[in-house]
């Protein structure tokens, strides 16, 4: 059976970057029932506007739809983790001093728990960049940002995880 | 540099994000400064741990099955490009539900419904499939004659065609990260005369920031079998390549916009030099970059 040219398509520009969009929706979700959901959902709209796409990055232009389609979704059903953090903690967070946490030798769980309790946008800026290598420029694009924004949730979220370290009491 | 101007640095340099000029600057500081390199051992040592814990998850097999499924049935469904509103594009179709392949048909109730033009319920109701081979048969028919009319149109690739693929192959490789300018300004007085010596014409370069198309910088390439000038400017979000060589060496196809992989082309002479614009923008934008170029 030969596939149509939109098939076709779909298997060069979207099936390749499953995983990324995946791991994206499970950060963003929390689970994987949730995820598998809002990838599904994702890829069909990816489908439907295979004639939108410009060219360039086809990965950055999936998880664009992915990340869309998740923050709606959380936006629906778990508001609470899009938190907006004050800039007075952060302030509260430098003042207080660095911390002497070594998170490199911290149990895998807790890095795991660690990354879970961050608001949704550190979140998802700190997997970009950190579990698949997203340059600044394309963390912009996907999160539909300036790219000073993102150096801004990197430095901070960072910084959120250093502190959960350190307040974990972990040496 | 001190302490104070590297601390908002310290993130870009520690992603490999800065330019090597400053990037030359913090790791010097950084070598020196003990308070600045143990913030760089903690980023990196938080780097390891995010990178060592196991946090990376992967798309499960059967959810790419039942991806693939659903996109082969909404090829084949029933549905005709020109049922859906206006805001979603042709040739989808909308989605039929499709089982999901081993998942249970229990659906997420949240992301059932649809929110103005978006998916079509799922699990609610059958369409009929048996109609489904003749859309296939016409959409493999509507394949075959707009193929036969570019090739009756076209015949085998021509130059010229071969020269606007490789300016969108150079246009798409100058986005990748890190490969944008050779010179990054938006000054004419510094991006102008950084081609002197490397080119044996030289390019108009000027700022269009007052009307919305700043100058990003410029960059050495290499299109149709010379060097060539590539000047780099930004609309909004989007940003365009303007190629430039002598005028006379290429055949052109006029003025008329090209459409090449969802970029749009426009070639134009000016003064004596050929100047090929491409960008993702849309054609009337492209156009107007194109006047201000030739503008004095």
């Amino acid at each position: 059976m030969a596939l149509t040219q939109q098939q076709t398509q779909f298997e060069e520009l979207v099936m390749p970057h499953l995983d990324a969009a995946y791991n994206l929706a499970r950060w963003l979700a929390g689970n994987d029932h949730d995820a598998q959901d809002i990838v599904q959902e994702a890829s069909l709209r990816a489908f439907r506007f295979l004639s939108g796409y410009q060219g360039g990055n086809a990965r950055s232009w999936l998880l664009t739809i992915v990340r869309n389609t998740a923050f709606s979704w959380l936006k629906k059903n778990r508001p609470a983790a899009i938190v907006r953090i004050e800039d007075e903690t952060f302030e509260q967070i430098e003042a207080a001093g660095s911390s002497e946490a070594d998170p490199s030798r911290v149990d895998a769980s807790v890095v795991r728990t660690a990354l879970e309790s961050l608001p949704a946008e550190f979140r998802e800026a700190l997997v970009l960049r950190e579990l698949e290598g997203f340059s600044y420029k394309e963390i912009a694009e996907i999160a539909d940002v300036p790219v000073g924004t993102v150096m801004s949730r990197l430095a901070r979220g960072r910084k959120l995880l250093q502190q959960y370290f350190h307040s974990k009491g972990e040496k | 540099m001190n302490c104070a101007e590297i601390q908002p640095l310290l993130h870009a340099w520690f992603d490999g994000e800065l330019d090597s000029v400053r990037a030359l600057d913090v790791e010097r500081h950084v070598h020196d400064c003990s308070g600045c390199a143990g913030a760089k051992r903690s980023l990196e040592s938080l780097r390891t741990a995010l990178r060592s814990s196991n946090l990376i998850y992967r798309a499960p097999a059967s959810l790419r099955d039942s991806i693939r499924a659903s996109v082969m049935a909404t090829s084949s469904s029933g549905s005709s490009p020109a049922t859906q509103s206006a805001s979603t594009s042709p040739g989808a179709g909308s989605v039929s539900p499709a089982p999901r392949g081993s998942r249970s048909a229990e659906q997420s109730p949240d992301l059932g419904q649809p929110s103005g033009g978006g998916l079509g319920s799922r699990g609610e109701g059958d369409r009929p499939r048996g109609s489904g081979w003749l859309w296939k048969l016409l959409a493999l028919g509507a394949t075959a004659l707009a193929a036969a009319v570019f090739f009756v149109r076209f015949g085998a690739i021509s130059e010229r065609e071969q020269l606007a693929t490789e300016i969108v192959t150079a246009h798409v490789r100058s986005l990748m990260a890190e490969h944008l300018t050779d010179v990054a300004s938006s000054d004419q007085h510094t991006v102008k005369p950084w081609f002197e010596g490397k080119l044996d014409f030289a390019p108009g370069v000027k700022d269009f920031a007052d009307q919305g198309f700043p100058l990003v910088g410029g960059r050495l390439d290499f299109l149709h079998g010379r060097p060539v000038a590539a000047l780099i400017y930004r609309r909004n979000k989007h940003l365009i390549n303007v190629f430039v060589w002598p005028a006379g060496e290429t055949r052109e196809p006029g003025a008329k916009p090209k459409y090449l992989r969802g970029y749009s082309l426009l070639n134009r002479e000016i003064d004596g030099l050929h100047y090929c614009l491409i960008s993702d923008l849309n054609s009337p934008e492209l156009n107007a970059l194109a006047d201000l170029l030739a503008s004095k």
